[in-house]
């Protein structure tokens, strides 16, 4: 017949409005702000930076090398030196950023950041729901909103994290038995420049 | 007590017609018969908007607007306001006067044909002998606000779109007219009120609408497709086609004008609806006679909403036409059957009633349909397709 075809289509039309009443799994839209998919491990969005320990300001592991913000290509990072030295979270001395900001309206989510890290002190975060009424400032993280601890990091990519921890605990290990071996070899001399596990930058090169 | 319930707002027009001086009664009453249509018609867009958007998203496995209000049914205020408060811009080359007019012309000419449509038992405006005329007429000054808008745009896609849309809408005029012309020759009336009261009768519980005869249901069914091309409804969208013109002809509309043109258009819709209801779904006339006890304009509001709803499931379910496709189904295959089914109405009408009138006029509308199926058949070459300039 003459318009069988539209009858079809109509027939199927039809199954998929009564069905979308009747079989839960026809709907696939999930009703976004009370659902969430969950992420998978390999989700970023924004960086942050890890702590060590409790405390967020003591167990920071940036030093301020400003390696990040010279690699960023959009430029939205900010970091201004400390112009003296705090012990880390293992105790040793260390600069530390006085001023740390990511604008995230400028972000592009590259990951480049966390690529150049020596210090495995920037990672990728998962949170996206950072929605604000102030475009200009709500979006710009500074140093205590980008902190977060070490175990958020496990918790959002357990994976890479134990991966980076194993590789952290070796490393101080490593300087802890070089700088062991040289105090007994040298007692004399304290002010060795110790390791690997702190280049020093050239200070006063900021921009 | 039935009674009163049926004809409520005439009796409350009554009553309230009492209170007036005779000096202005002639004022007031066409205020008060007015004003109604004035409310419940764009309440029925709204409605319809969100159905619509909801029903779409069913047939497509989506909530739909589910969000303002309960289960959504506040999307069309929001919508409102939205539009009310957006920026109006015109374009600087456009024809100023003519751009502002194109969208009001719209919505006056389609309340214009709620005029003759008789919504309840003695309910309708005006009851002109000539009012399926009347009816086309004022259908017809769609196309004239449709240009004014595509052409005072300036912009080459408003052209387009209106070309398109003048091309098609005087195409499916034609069948459109003709497809009621059926009617008019049964009944012996150009009066929409004395056409329903036609239908209005009953056989054992059956009705006598005009459906239920050979002629009326080819006709009907042409009747249907031409007013779904007539108000620029999918499948035959083409004048917006947003996906080649981006919205045809008010493509340089925006804010409140741009929602005058949908309303516009919906109450078209609507018109033209409730001109299918009139001429082939009995009007008012409940569609047993044991349910007559229901008031009639409610009767006249389901069969609306009926349609309306058919209007959403075809949107949903086909995809736009070709221009050439559209011209082609007007001239070669609409047009030639309403023809034929004016035939049909005329030997429907001086042969005894019985089942061989039946045999004989659905065996004049199946001879065509086979012949074009073999047609098309026969045209039908499935073949790898080449592509010049592509490779």
């Amino acid at each position: 017949m003459v318009g069988e075809g539209i009858l079809k289509g109509m027939v199927e039309t039809a199954r998929n409005f009564l069905g979308s009443y009747v079989e839960k799994e026809r709907l696939t839209t999930v009703q976004y702000p009370e659902e969430r998919i969950p992420q998978v491990e390999a989700a970023r969005n924004f960086p942050f930076l890890v702590y060590d320990g409790p405390n967020w300001q003591q167990g920071m592991r940036c030093v301020g090398c400003q390696i990040c913000e010279k690699e960023c290509p959009p430029k939205c990072i900010f970091i201004e030196k400390s112009k003296d030295k705090k012990p880390d979270a293992v105790g040793k001395p260390q600069f530390y950023p006085a001023v740390f900001n990511i604008d995230i309206s400028v972000c592009m989510s590259c990951q480049i950041c966390v690529e150049v890290c020596p210090f495995d002190a920037i990672k990728m975060d998962v949170e996206y729901d950072l929605p604000t009424d102030d475009r200009f400032g709500g979006l710009l993280l500074n140093k205590q909103k980008l902190s977060k601890s070490n175990e958020y990091y496990h918790e959002i990519h357990p994976t890479e994290a134990s991966a980076v921890d194993g590789a952290l605990a070796e490393e101080r290990a490593k300087v802890k038995a070089a700088a062991d071996a040289k105090a007994a070899a040298a007692p004399a001399k304290p002010l060795a420049p110790a390791t690997a596990a702190s280049p020093v930058s050239p200070t006063g090169e900021t921009k | 007590m039935t009674q009163e319930a049926d004809q409520i707002f005439v009796l409350a027009k009554h009553w309230l017609m009492g209170y007036v001086p005779a000096v202005a009664q002639p004022i007031a009453s066409a205020v008060l018969s007015i004003v109604p249509v004035l409310i419940a018609f764009p309440l029925l867009f709204a409605i319809t908007t969100v159905l619509e958007r909801k029903g779409l998203g069913r047939i497509q496995n989506r909530y739909g607007p589910n969000r303002t209000g309960p289960a959504g049914f506040f999307q069309p205020i929001a919508d409102g306001i939205k539009s009310l408060t957006k920026e109006d811009i015109v374009p600087l080359t456009a024809d100023q006067a003519v751009h502002f007019l194109a969208p009001v012309l719209l919505v006056v000419a389609a309340f214009l044909a709620y005029a003759v449509l008789p919504i309840g038992r003695n309910m309708v405006i005006v009851n002109l002998n000539a009012g399926v005329l009347f009816f086309f007429a004022v259908g017809s000054v769609v196309e004239l606000s449709v240009f004014m808008a595509g052409w005072s745009s300036r912009s080459k896609y408003s052209l387009l779109g209106a070309m398109r849309a003048i091309a098609q809408m005087i195409s499916y005029e034609v069948p459109l007219v003709l497809a009621s012309v059926v009617v008019i020759m049964e009944a012996g009336s150009l009066s929409t009120v004395s056409i329903v009261e036609r239908q209005a009768g009953y056989t054992g519980i059956w009705p006598h609408w005009y459906l239920f005869t050979p002629w009326g249901l080819v006709g009907f069914f042409l009747f249907m497709v031409a007013a779904t091309a007539e108000s620029n409804r999918s499948p035959f969208d083409l004048p917006e086609g947003e996906s080649e013109i981006i919205a045809g002809y008010y493509i340089e509309y925006s804010g409140f004008k741009f929602a005058l043109f949908f309303l516009g258009e919906y109450l078209g819709m609507f018109a033209t609806s409730g001109m299918a209801i009139t001429l082939f779904l009995g009007g008012w006339a409940a569609p047993f006679s044991f349910l007559t006890w229901i008031p009639s304009y409610i009767w006249f509001f389901v069969k609306l909403l009926t349609l309306i709803g058919f209007f959403i499931w075809i949107r949903g379910t086909l995809p736009r036409l070709r221009m050439d496709q559209l011209m082609n189904l007007a001239w070669e295959f609409i047009l030639p059957m309403a023809l034929l089914n004016m035939l049909i109405a005329g030997i429907w009408h001086f042969m005894q009633p019985g089942v061989v009138r039946w045999l004989v006029c659905l065996a004049i509308v199946a001879v065509p349909c086979i012949l074009l199926r073999q047609g098309l058949k026969r045209r039908k070459k499935f073949q790898v397709r080449t592509y010049r300039y592509a490779d």
